[in-house]
């Protein structure tokens, strides 16, 4: 058991020091994406190319013709008359090949063209065959420049529903030359659903293309053509199989099924194995999924807990307005951000001194009027911070709103990061992981290093020594009140960026926060943190199973149990200190 | 301590007379008290006896429960049950066996754990088996492995706010967020008729002084003495030779049954069971009412009860937004200043007619 609880140490230490590493790093990134955010330019909620969706980044390019392809109309090319005549035919087929040559066409201007046939923009004028953008009332002039600037007599351009789709097939296809691999790996992987119009223009991506990410999709798209393609004759398939044996590809689960259930043989074996490893390569995402869920949510459980860790785990308050605490905390971010509505991002960088500050002062306040004549009486300072937690939730109810108020997740926040291919996490959670291990860590180092720290343990092992020996116990009781109210506001400012900011905030991870830290072991920063991540991470692990209501009630009554059978929990204390 | 003294014979005095009056003055075509009230009236005796109960434990053994309101809802879904039972054919689905809810989410069979809550006797039985299997289980453990003081109190909350959650749940058979309303009849009479209404008014009475009684009993007999051994030091009284654990268990589960109890009337005189009875801050509620009228001495929780009942109808419906601000600072003033509650100071007014008899500590918890 000793040597367990060593290994935990270990290997929670090592974490803790990356942690260090990576929160740094994440908080530089924070003060840099900050300061980008003051611009009052960019709206706060708009994300970067890589935080917008795959759909979003493939409209994005294609509703903004300017940006990708600059200036059409100083770059005069050579579009053959015969594209022109095809696309000036009454037939359909013929209107296909002339589409087909423009996604040929590498030139800006044959992209301008798709767009405005995509659009119903484009207009021929019959007898001078110039082509023509805009509204029947005002068109302008396309192609060739020395056309006519009026046309005489100008008609739409017209395509079917199958025709539009290849357009915007093509359109995306084209989008893939973007000297950005951001946008390159979003139209990738927005193609790979899309029916394959033109595999030997992806082929020739694939050649040229540097980015990683981008071949893989690529590579799909192609080997995902070739299994959809009912022409293809079964050594093809095959090879794309084995193309895909690499990848991970959810999308030809359809093809690979009835190919399984195909006739041929050989390709229905190999296609059956492809999809079992399709099958275990899901469940090993699905797996890191809820690992890194579960890691999230422990954090913010961790988060709360470490402030009451504080003033129930080492002074034996039971402080039942905890959670308000969190809760002013999360309204100094509201706060600080409508204070700065320009720079949202910075707001919520300078909230977490601030609610440290807001919440320590209060905290110190409550120590100060209400805790210190209950000190001798555990359960009467439980009802009376339970009558406060009341009078904090209505005064803001009354003060600011009945309603949750807004707050703004800033850039840095609500980004996606690419952890592998195939799996992407909320920069925001990430960085929330890390900042709950920097302020563990903090409040671990003030605890063991500091003269205040050394004065806490003190006045808490043995209160009338420590008095005789010159400690003031109770100032020291007032800071460490202090100091554990305002982590819990510093949680506050984190839970803003998880959570709705409402009234009810801090109620609502009152009961888990108590059973964090009873669970971890009452006295215990080490327990906090272990027990926080276990709740967190048996939590995501359960509500697959029975949905999340029932989760948390099978961990609620789990916990319930354990401590019946360890009552002093995880990490129990020993010694003189632990009876109490 | 007597059983029957004069503090229980004013008691009586003052729970019979009160009760005959309202009972009587409800009668007629045109009565002196109106349903309404006396039905808000039986509500406030029930909360009296889920006060009394907190009071058992807490005041005379020292363990703070803050989930005693699951207790009292399990009573009261217990009885509910035989209430959804008895509306019948008269839901607005119409269906002659299942309650509403269950039409309503799908549901074409009765589930197993709702076999025989159309009996009376058996709902009855339920009302105190379902509380009380729970107080066992739930003390059995905590008690058997020393889980005391906060711990305890965090433990039960925990216990409640689970409840809670798993009430919630639609699939759990009790009818979700709604709970259980809309009752018609209990045993073939109407509940809304006024003979219903005094009756279960009156047995809720009954009920209070019954259970202050048998609490007097127990805590004059030499449990009672264990229980005050254990409240003072329990370390002591383990040495001593009793078996706490025992104690504790056996006086939780009555203090449970008979918060069930309290519960199973309630049901029926709201007219609605629902998830919030659960709900953490209703038991720490009712503990500060117990605080409020002065721990350890019966009268008081049940005056407490009372008290804060009454300002509640009022408060919450003149200025509602005052009421939180209220409570919030009625919580923080009993526990840091009213200590004995209520009834001390009105002890020590009496007492102040009649200097020469009382003689300072006698009776009464002074909390350590």
């Amino acid at each position: 058991m000793r040597s367990l609880a060593r290994l935990i140490n270990v290997f929670l230490s090592l974490s803790l020091f990356f942690g260090l590493v990576l929160g740094s790093l994440g908080l530089l990134g924070e003060l840099k994406a900050a300061r980008s955010d003051d611009s009052p330019v960019d709206p706060p909620m708009v994300t970067t190319g890589e935080a917008s969706t795959a759909e979003g980044a493939i409209t994005e390019v294609v509703s903004n013709p300017e940006s990708p392809m600059e200036s059409p109309m100083e770059s005069p090319t050579e579009l053959s008359p015969a594209v022109l005549e095809s696309l000036a035919s009454s037939k359909v087929a013929d209107r296909d090949v002339a589409i087909q040559a423009l996604g040929r066409d590498d030139s800006d201007l044959a992209g301008v063209l798709l767009e405005g046939l995509l659009k119903g923009r484009l207009y021929l004028d019959r007898p001078s065959g110039a082509l023509y953008l805009g509204e029947t009332s005002n068109l302008a002039l396309t192609w060739p420049n020395n056309g006519p600037l009026k046309p005489a007599n100008p008609r739409k351009v017209a395509v079917n529903n199958r025709q539009r789709e290849t357009i915007e097939s093509l359109l995306g296809t084209r989008s893939l030359r973007d000297p950005d691999p951001k946008v390159r790996r979003a139209v990738s992987r927005a193609l790979i659903g899309a029916p394959l119009t033109n595999s030997s223009l992806i082929q020739e991506f694939l050649s040229q293309e540097t980015d990683a990410e981008t071949k893989d999709n690529l590579k799909i798209i192609l080997a995902l053509g070739t299994l959809k393609d009912p022409n293809q004759n079964p050594a093809a398939k095959l090879t794309a199989i084995n193309d895909l044996s690499g990848l991970y590809a959810p999308a030809a689960t359809d093809d690979l099924k009835a190919l399984a259930q195909g006739s041929d043989p050989s390709l229905a074996t190999a296609a059956a194995q492809a999809l079992r490893r399709l099958e275990a390569k899901a469940q090993h995402l699905a797996l890191a999924e809820t690992i890194f869920f579960g890691l999230s949510l422990g954090s913010v459980l961790v988060l709360i807990a470490i402030g009451l860790a504080i003033t129930f785990g080492v002074m034996g308050v039971i402080n039942m307005a905890h959670g308000e605490m969190a809760m002013l905390g999360a309204y100094t971010v509201w706060g600080l951000q409508t204070l700065w509505p320009q720079s949202p991002g910075l707001a919520l960088i300078m909230a977490l001194p601030a609610a440290f500050l807001v919440s320590g002062l209060v905290g110190g306040a409550i120590e100060m009027t209400i805790i210190r004549p209950l000190y001798q009486r555990p359960l009467e300072t439980l009802l009376a911070t339970f009558g406060l937690s009341l009078i904090l939730q209505q005064a803001v109810r009354k003060g600011v709103s009945s309603m949750n108020v807004a707050v703004v997740t800033p850039a840095f926040m609500s980004g996606q990061w690419r952890l592998t291919a195939n799996l992407s996490v909320t920069q925001g959670r990430v960085l929330i992981f890390f900042f709950c291990l920097l302020v563990f860590a903090l409040v671990y180092l003030v605890l063991r290093k500091t003269r205040l720290g050394l004065e806490i343990r003190a006045v808490t092992q043995n209160r009338g020594m420590a008095r005789a020996l010159g400690v003031p116990s109770r100032r020291v009781d007032t800071l460490t009140f202090a100091l554990g109210s305002g982590v819990a506001g510093v949680s506050g400012v984190a839970l803003s960026q998880l959570t709705n900011v409402g009234p009810n905030l801090g109620q609502d991870y009152i009961v888990d926060s108590f059973m964090v830290v009873v669970f971890g072991g009452v006295g215990n920063l080490w327990g906090t943190l272990v027990g926080g991540l276990i709740i967190g991470l048996a939590n995501k692990f359960l509500e697959p199973i029975n949905g999340a209501m029932l989760a948390k009630i099978t961990i609620m009554v789990g916990v319930i149990l354990f401590i019946q059978r360890n009552p002093l929990g995880l990490f129990p204390q020993r010694g003189r200190v632990a009876s109490f | 301590m007597r059983v029957i003294d004069r503090s229980f014979g004013i008691f009586t005095l003052a729970m019979a007379i009160p009760t005959f009056t309202i009972i009587g003055g409800s009668w007629g075509s045109d009565p002196l008290v109106s349903p309404f009230t006396v039905g808000l009236l039986g509500k406030y005796l029930c909360y009296a006896i889920l006060a009394l109960s907190i009071d058992l434990v807490w005041g005379y053994m020292g363990v703070l429960s803050l989930g005693h309101g699951a207790f009292f809802a399990l009573g009261g879904y217990a009885f509910g049950m035989y209430l959804m039972r008895q509306i019948g054919g008269q839901g607005v689905y119409g269906d002659a066996v299942l309650p509403d809810f269950m039409v309503f989410i799908g549901w074409e069979t009765l589930p197993w754990h709702w076999r025989g809550s159309e009996m009376f006797p058996v709902a009855l039985g339920l009302v105190i088996l379902a509380p009380g299997a729970l107080a066992l289980i739930f003390g059995w453990t905590a008690f058997r492995s020393r889980v005391s003081g906060v711990y305890f109190s965090i433990m039960s909350q925990a216990l409640t706010y689970a409840l809670m959650l798993a009430f919630y749940l639609n699939n759990l058979g009790f009818g979700g967020n709604n709970g259980f309303t809309d009752f018609k009849t209990i045993l073939g009479v109407d509940v809304r008729s006024t003979f219903m209404v005094a009756a279960l008014f009156g047995v809720s009475a009954l009920l209070l002084w019954l259970a202050v009684l048998a609490a007097r009993f127990l805590v004059a007999s030499r449990l009672g003495l264990a229980m005050v051994a254990i409240r003072d030091n329990e370390e002591r009284a383990r040495f001593a030779g009793y078996k706490v654990e025992n104690v504790k268990v056996a006086v939780f589960t009555f203090s449970a049954i008979l918060a069930g109890l309290g519960g199973a009337l309630y049901a029926p005189q709201a007219g609605i069971i629902n998830p919030s009875v659960f709900a953490p801050v209703f038991s720490i509620e009712m503990v500060v009412c117990v605080a409020l009228g002065g721990r350890g001495t019966m009268y008081g929780a049940i005056l407490g009860a009372f008290l804060v009942s009454f300002a509640k109808s009022r408060l919450s419906t003149a200025a509602p937004d005052l009421w939180p601000f209220f409570l919030g600072a009625l919580f923080i003033l009993v526990t840091i200043f009213g200590q004995g509650g209520v009834l001390r100071w009105l002890k020590s007014l009496v007492g102040l007619f009649k200097s020469s008899r009382s003689s300072g500590a006698k009776g009464g918890y002074d909390p350590a």
